[in-house]
């Protein structure tokens, strides 16, 4: 088996767990090129249907192509899809710096949609190689009640065996691509002809690496206008894929912050 | 509308990703013994740095009056990263120009052996380092004990800080003798021992003239020569299912193919019901023209059957031929973590495959501290220890000893909804009384109505076993026949077994695993003593590495087992015996008088009269 096809078979593995073993289940749709890979994997793993919803947490600041996309795709794919608007800036963490306060605010909606639906497990498209702390995360990763994080009292996860016990009220999230890197994804998205949201391709020398909300998220220098050559590029880049989410650098632990308090 | 929909195109992006093997690799040892400043080191041998990054960091060091370490990389890689740098400490990617690395996270504090364990189940490959100053530690220990528990097979040492004890031979000797004992009494051959100094370089890209002793390879060269674990697609078909779906009229039954090969047609058995059917379709999404006709290993697949017997989450689908055991008792070689040790009478629950069952401690065998030179056993298994137990199930599970299956003959413990332990199992439905989990033909030795005497008469000898035991390419099969033509000559009735004809035939279901080869040998001494009880004169042929091993096929062999062994110089993929009945020295002597030592060894123990070839036989 290729590369691609192992980390295929063992997204779809975890995909079966979660829907084994859990009982009210989401998967986390940003629109994103992650997002998108894991939606195709779920089809492949349960014969051309997501059978559980797509839950877009919506700040309403994405850009139109964003919406154009969602709107598209939910109908053709035949999504369960649910959309939960962010509450306004004014509920979040005013300690913050300006565009983490921004992206709490999809944790606060978050937290809205699993208070609305008692979700006990979530579909995530976090990948190790995106972010430090991402890449202590394990598969399956209790979240608390508050969807808060603990990543010093992890239990141990392997040989494929994974603790999907979430206490009362709390939930897991489920990683179903930890395991992939981003030159990954876009020769994943090649080979079975996932659709994306062009703002990933280069126009006048710049495109988006990640894609989040409009305000707080830019694009980065490059000329790959094809998947072929963003894959190429990311063969030779030492820049990091998370470099245009402002979020990132206002302060050493924003990042970490946020996801102790049930961030992505 | 602003979409774009991509092409499907397998050329350029999957063969870009394919083409180059990715390893995952761990690096374990003692904390403070040099992790951090090898991998520096390693990433900028193997030219992975951000340009520029080393000499800013030499100038910074500089400016502060410190001398520079290669620790402050990883520092300031995790601090810098907002400086649009892709490393972080916990996956670091690098390559050499043969191979794709992955280095996995696994911290070296006893206190993060869960995160330790995390980690190196995920890995294809380990590093273990051990400082030249301090030696072989507790955590050294431990860690070898693990990877060889969790499965990791390739091994190679570290003998770091060799500066610090001024790249002195006989050290490194000393401690690469210890660590290569102690792994290979675990089953575990280290590819590699080589002596560096990760903060110089001596030994990490280049053979330096401090190490000019040393004729080993580089870390580096090390690093190159691991491969990916395979998928075990030539071992028996296990297919544990996840689900049974049915989403529309097809009833499809999901799982993850773990071993084996699986095609429509073929008639399968579900365990632990023993229910028989024949596979009608392979399914998949989208739907092809042309559909599979068969899958392997590591796949995840969705089957359908010709009729509709019941089936479920947990069952094993697997061959007639082949069929994992249905066991309510399990003897398993575990590890623990949690802070409660394990008890008899713990409950707790048993996952084995996507099956789980209540299962009860119904005895502990063995508890001991991996860490520890001199084990003190105990009657519990605490938290980061090691123990054998026997479990009890509430059900049946369907389960392979480890040493048939290495996948699927692996247990997980969870203890309320937490994973806490995990193992191998060594033995199915074992007797409470029986502590090897196995009966031996020497317990359970069988009767006949014809003496030893009256055989010994007929054949002119009494039954030997006669184990040629040496390193690889030591011309063991070679004076095997020497002796089988000999005694045949001299009116004898030899047979000679050779482990590589074995691998073929009756061993052919055994894996390549230290496990594997270990069940190899004690089938082959099995058989040999049963021709040594009928009175025949066996001769095995078989590298028998361990002394672990050959001390098994001993116990089953008793009065009748002559360990001989073929000299052919050190070799580290090989533990030679300590007291041997006899050492030929291969280089030195030619067959023929290797041969006649043995017969001289033979006629001593009144096996064979003495004298030469033609003489009488004594009974």
């Amino acid at each position: 088996m290729d590369r691609l096809s192992e980390l295929e078979a063992q997204s779809i593995f975890i995909f079966r767990e979660g829907f084994a073993r859990l009982k009210r289940l989401a998967l986390l749709w940003s629109l994103g090129k992650d997002s998108n890979v894991m939606i195709w994997l779920a089809r492949k793993a349960f014969f051309g249907r997501l059978p559980f919803p797509a839950l877009h947490v919506d700040t309403g600041r994405k850009f139109p192509e964003m919406y154009a996309f969602r709107d598209r795709y939910a109908a053709e794919w035949n999504l369960d899809l649910l959309v939960e608007p962010c509450p306004p800036i004014e509920w979040v963490d005013a300690t913050l710096p300006p565009a983490a306060r921004s992206a709490a605010r999809k944790t606060e909606g978050l937290k809205l949609a699993l208070a609305r639906y008692q979700f006990d497990g979530l579909f995530a498209g976090i990948r190790r190689d995106e972010e430090p702390t991402r890449a202590k995360e394990r598969v399956f990763s209790p979240r608390g009640v508050e969807g808060g994080w603990d990543v010093r009292d992890q239990p141990a996860e392997f040989w494929d065996h994974f603790n999907a016990s979430p206490p009362q009220g709390a939930h897991l999230r489920i990683h179903p691509i930890l395991h992939w890197t981003e030159a990954d994804i876009w020769a994943y998205t090649r080979r079975e002809g996932i659709p994306i949201i062009p703002l990933y391709l280069s126009r006048n020398g710049r495109r988006y690496r990640s894609l989040g909300d409009a305000d707080i998220t830019f694009p980065v220098e490059s000329q790959a206008r094809t998947i072929d050559e963003i894959i190429s590029e990311l063969d030779s880049t030492k820049v990091a894929e998370r470099a245009g989410r402002a979020m990132d650098h206002e302060s050493e632990d924003a990042f970490e912050r946020l996801r102790v308090s049930g961030y992505l | 509308m602003n979409i774009l929909v991509t092409e499907q195109s397998p050329s350029f992006a999957t063969t870009l990703a394919a083409r180059r093997p990715l390893v995952r690799i761990v690096i374990v040892g003692h904390v403070d013994h040099g992790k951090s400043t090898l991998i520096g080191r390693l990433l900028h041998e193997t030219g992975s740095l951000p340009d520029g990054k080393l000499e800013a960091l030499k100038a910074v060091s500089a400016r502060r009056g410190m001398p520079f370490e290669w620790s402050f990389l990883l520092d300031a890689l995790q601090t810098e990263r907002d400086q649009g740098i892709t490393l972080d400490t916990s996956q670091i990617r690098f390559r050499t120009p043969a191979r794709d690395f992955v280095l996995i996270d696994a911290p070296g504090h006893a206190e993060f052996l869960r995160n330790m364990i995390t980690g190196a189940a995920q890995a294809d490959a380990a590093l273990l380092i051990v400082d030249a100053a301090e030696g072989v530690r507790d955590q050294t220990r431990r860690h070898g004990y693990l990877l060889h528990l969790l499965g990791v097979r390739q091994v190679a040492v570290v003998i770091n800080k060799m500066d610090r004890v001024g790249f002195d031979a006989q050290r490194f000797r000393d401690i690469e003798t210890e660590i290569s004992t102690h792994l290979v009494n675990l089953g575990l051959t280290p590819t590699a021992v080589i002596p560096i100094s990760a903060r110089d370089g001596d030994g990490v890209a280049r053979r330096t003239d401090t190490i000019a002793w040393y004729a080993g390879p580089t870390v580096v060269e090390a690093l190159d020569g691991f491969v990916p674990a395979r998928q075990a697609e030539e071992l028996a078909l296990r297919l544990p299912v996840q689900a049974v779906y049915k989403f529309d009229d097809r009833r499809i039954i999901a799982g993850r193919i773990a071993t084996g090969r699986i095609a429509v047609g073929d008639e399968i058995v579900v365990m632990p019901s023993g229910k028989t059917a024949r596979v009608r379709s392979i399914e998949s999404w989208p739907a092809l023209a042309d559909p599979p006709r068969s899958a392997g290993a590591g796949q995840s697949v969705g089957i359908t059957l010709d009729s509709e017997i019941f089936l479920d989450r947990g069952d094993v689908v697997s061959t007639a031929a082949v069929r994992p055991k249905a066991a309510q008792r399990l003897r398993a070689r575990v590890f623990w973590l949690n802070e409660a040790p394990l008890e008899v009478g713990t409950s707790l629950t048993v996952r084995i495959g996507t099956a789980q069952a209540r299962g009860t401690i119904a005895a502990i065998a063995k508890a001991v501290d991996p860490g520890q030179l001199s084990t003190t056993e105990a009657t519990a298994v605490a938290q980061n220890h090691v123990g054998e137990i026997d479990i009890a199930l509430a059900r049946p599970l369907a389960v392979d000893p480890y040493v048939v299956n290495s996948r699927t003959g692996r247990i997980v413990l969870d203890l309320a909804g937490r994973i806490s332990g995990g193992g191998l199992v060594l033995s199915l439905d074992p007797r409470p009384t029986d502590a090897a989990g196995v009966r031996s033909v020497q317990e359970g030795a069988q009767r006949s109505d014809v003496s030893p005497q009256e055989r010994a008469a007929r054949y002119g000898h009494a039954g030997a076993i006669i184990w040629l035991t040496g390193a690889r390419g030591s011309g063991k099969s070679k004076l095997a026949r020497t002796i089988e033509r000999r005694l045949f000559a001299r009116g004898g009735t030899p047979v000679v077994l050779e482990s590589r004809a074995l691998q073929r035939g009756l061993n052919a279901d055994l894996d390549d695993t230290p496990a594997g080869a270990a069940e190899a040998l004690r089938r082959t001494a099995e058989i040999a003593t049963h021709l040594a009880q009928s009175g025949l004169v066996a001769i095995v042929a078989a590298v028998s590495s361990t002394a672990a091993d050959r001390e098994a096929a001993r116990r089953i062999g008793g009065r009748t087992f002559f360990e001989v062994h073929v000299d052919a110089g050190a070799d580290q993929a090989y533990e030679p015996p300590s007291a041997p009945h006899l050492r030929l020295d291969a280089r030195r002597h030619d067959l023929a008088s290797n041969a006649a030592q043995i017969e001289q060894l033979l006629a001593s123990a009144g096996v064979i009269a003495g004298g030469t070839a033609g003489g009488e036989f004594a009974i």
